[in-house]
């Protein structure tokens, strides 16, 4: 290790802890930009979902597309094996879009952006450039060595997509999946539905009928993607569902990192999200997604916070593909969230690296899907659950061997941390295995955050809530490593804030 | 500098009483020494002095420089000055040993009203009291005492304390689980800390440890209480003839 890495490494901790005394014990993102919404009435029917596909200028295929969605969903009953408990949603309670009035026209240049949003991601605390570059600032976007492309989802419409000219050079695509619907409707023909089905599940059967806008992404064969893609989602409107979808391709031999990050000012009522994310890999290709998901969870009495019902699924379709989810939960009310990977392709590898933190309130049901088709497939997941307060964090997971799916191997590590004698860890794996040469290892531990580890801190000065982050923090050093520099210290920062009076 | 006054500790759980009237006075850059049978209630001293859960004080105060240390959290009697040495360092798996030591020394620092270090001159002071030790960077990196051996980590321990400066610092049983080598390592990196008048309370079994850190005082500890206080002949002399004299003349 030479002293940079060193001090980088150094930093990120210095980071965290700084972070931590520089916020209250309250919800950072809690507040609301007044800026003026351009609601669809409450509820959802087919009128809505005609009406949301008439303001994002859609062609008549994807109308049908929304519409078959909608009629499936009508039928389908919301699903209640996961360990959650919340009052029945009325979906007819909800708004299915909102838009800043002052996006009706798209703008073409991010000056046009009203500063209103842009203060709104400036207080969000978005790291390094991505800021600078979203407010617009000249010469951000030459700044330092890393390069982040943003578009950002201000509830229920993409914003701005920065660097998108350099992205243009190297052929790759990333757009809003509204502006891909028109500008490229053969890719987006051709692969939406193709890895999460219309029908799928309840919830993104809901997202295909009613989804807002979302990111896209293509990254032709043989391309490295120059830069980290990344996408800021917030819900700013008071109930309103913010269904985002998302789909990327990685054509052959291709790569790309996408980053994720979602916050939801502080509201009374609960407010549903419901996304899709479609990853379709093909032969050679890689995809690492990272996603940290700090939506309001609530009160510390349970009261607000999102409920938040997600499906996102890679479909590893080409031989030697690989996927990589890496994602820190720690907002929203409930998570209902499971990345999985359809290792379809000979020899095509998913990994899955999760931190979930529920406190208070909170409740969480995570975890992943490792679906083997193909030969000599592979598969690692390693969960870090922490549990505070009265909260409930169960891990769920997949691990299905298929008769084809030959001498494949799959490692599950999964290991709960619990801080407080009032909360719960569950771990709930679910292994299928049928064929005689492969191989599926779990390993799974619970834990008690550990009294003489917070002695031994405290008695060299830290206080108990800088013993805590930092013990914690040890603990998911292997998914934190995981993730891209940029949201590794927005991670770290986060499992802090987010365990704020936890213990004492 | 440290005023222990008829420190009178039980555990909080049960109805075991454990020290029984301490008395101890140890002024500024001195170094007194503390050997006494198992069970005398020794660590059971630096545990209470340094604030550990599950010991209920009874009677008495300890201040340092004045300042009631009993009824300090922790971290404020670190940032106070004091600092205690583990007998069994802990181990923080994911935890790298620097960003323990910087945040260690930070938090203090910030305590104290104090800017923070800059991360180069952290690097560059830890690296030159880490050599002293002959701790290598590969040590530095490594989560905190996890799978250090029994040398390394109470050398781990003397680094913390040098990084941290503190003014009066509790070796529990330092030496125990130490080669010679290392016995001689740890020493001396504890002599070199003496001084600028910081203050020392070795607590061991063993006279060994105290040819090498030489004490100005020896308290021989017993049954909850300090029974003799000598010079340095006293630790030689139990070396040589055991406790069992001693504690006949104190009862």
């Amino acid at each position: 290790m030479t002293d940079l890495d060193l001090e980088v490494r150094d930093g990120v901790d210095r980071e965290t802890i700084e972070t931590v005394h520089a916020m209250s014990g309250t919800y950072k993102y809690g507040w609301s930009t007044e800026i003026e919404m351009d609601y669809a009435p409450k509820g959802v029917s087919e009128d809505i979902v005609r009406l949301i596909s008439s303001k994002n200028e859609e062609p008549e295929w994807m109308l049908e597309w929304r519409l078959t969605a909608y009629r499936r969903w009508v039928q389908m009953e919301e699903p209640h094996w996961a360990m959650l408990h919340y009052p029945k949603i009325d979906y007819q309670d909800q708004y299915y879009y909102a838009k800043p009035k002052s996006m009706a026209v798209k703008p073409k240049s991010l000056d046009e952006v009203d500063p209103k949003i842009l203060a709104t991601y400036k207080k969000l605390g978005i790291p390094l450039k991505e800021q600078l570059i979203l407010a617009g600032v000249e010469g951000a976007e030459t700044m330092g060595e890393r390069k982040v492309a943003v578009d950002a989802v201000f509830d229920s419409v993409s914003v701005g997509t920065t660097f998108k000219a350099e992205l243009a050079k190297a052929g790759v695509i990333f757009c809003s999946i509204s502006e891909a619907i028109k500008e490229h409707p053969e890719l987006v023909k051709k692969y939406i539905g193709s890895v999460v089905p219309q029908s799928d599940n309840f919830f993104a059967t809901l997202n295909s009928a009613v989804f807002s806008d979302g990111s896209f992404v293509y990254i032709p064969p043989g391309t490295r993607c120059p830069m980290e893609l990344s996408t800021y989602f917030r819900i700013n409107a008071e109930n309103t569902g913010q269904f985002e979808r998302t789909l990327i391709i990685a054509d052959k031999g291709s790569y790309v990192s996408y980053l994720e990050g979602c916050t939801a000012p502080k509201r009374d009522t609960n407010q549903l999200h419901a996304a899709v994310v479609e990853l379709v890999i093909l032969e050679d290709a890689e995809v690492k997604y990272s996603t940290v998901q700090n939506w309001y969870p609530g009160d510390e009495n349970g009261l607000g916070g999102i409920y938040n019902f997600v499906t996102k699924r890679a479909d590893c379709r080409g031989d030697r593909a690989k996927v990589m989810w890496t994602q820190v939960e720690t907002g929203s009310a409930i998570t209902w969230k499971y990345p999985s990977c359809i290792l379809r392709g000979d020899d095509s590898q998913g990994e899955f690296y999760s931190i979930a933190i529920a406190n208070n309130a909170q409740q969480a049901d995570t975890g992943t899907k490792m679906v083997h088709l193909g030969k000599r497939t592979k598969s690692r997941i390693v969960s870090k659950g922490i549990s505070a307060g009265r909260a409930q964090n169960t891990y769920r997971g997949l691990v299905s061997m298929h008769p084809k799916a030959t001498d494949s191997r799959n490692y599950t590590q999964c290991d709960s941390l619990l801080i407080g004698d009032k909360c719960g860890a569950h771990t709930v794996p679910y292994i299928e295995v049928k064929n005689n040469s492969s191989r599926v290892e779990h390993e799974a531990t619970t834990s008690k955050v550990d009294e003489d580890q917070l002695f031994y801190c405290r008695s060299r000065g830290m206080d108990e809530e800088e013993a805590v982050a930092l013990v914690v923090n040890g603990f998911c050093k292997e998914v934190l490593q995981a993730l891209p520099m940029e949201f590794a210290m927005e991670a770290q920062s986060l499992v802090a804030i987010s365990l704020e009076g936890s213990v004492g | 500098m440290l005023e222990i006054n008829n420190l009178h500790v039980k555990l909080e759980e049960e109805d075991k009483i454990i020290l029984r009237g301490v008395n101890l006075k140890i002024g500024a850059g001195e170094v007194h020494a503390i050997m006494g049978p198992n069970g005398s209630g020794k660590s059971t001293l630096s545990y209470v002095l340094s604030g550990r859960d599950g010991y209920e004080v009874t009677e008495g105060s300890a201040k340092l420089e004045g300042a009631e240390l009993l009824e300090m959290e922790p971290e404020a009697r670190a940032a106070a000055g004091l600092f205690l040495a583990f007998q069994y360092p802990v181990e923080i798996p994911g935890v790298g040993n620097m960003t323990f030591l910087r945040t260690a020394v930070n938090a203090q620092r910030k305590a104290r009203g104090e800017a923070e270090i800059s991360a180069g001159d952290f690097l560059k002071l830890v690296r030159e009291k880490a050599k002293a030790l002959q701790i290598d960077a590969e040590m530095l990196k490594r989560p905190v005492n996890v799978g250090f051996s029994g040398g390394e980590k109470k050398r781990n321990e003397i680094l913390q304390m040098a990084m941290l400066e503190p003014k009066m610092c509790i070796l529990d049983e330092t030496d125990s689980g130490l080669d010679v080598d290392a016995m001689k390592l740890v020493a001396e990196g504890v002599n070199a800390l003496r001084g600028a008048g910081r203050s020392f309370l070795v607590i061991t079994h063993y006279q060994r440890l105290l040819d090498h850190i030489k004490p100005d005082f020896v308290h021989i500890m017993a049954a909850g209480r300090i029974i003799k206080t000598g010079g340095p002949e006293l630790a030689l002399e139990v070396e040589n003839n055991g406790y069992a004299d001693l504690l006949a003349e104190g009862v």
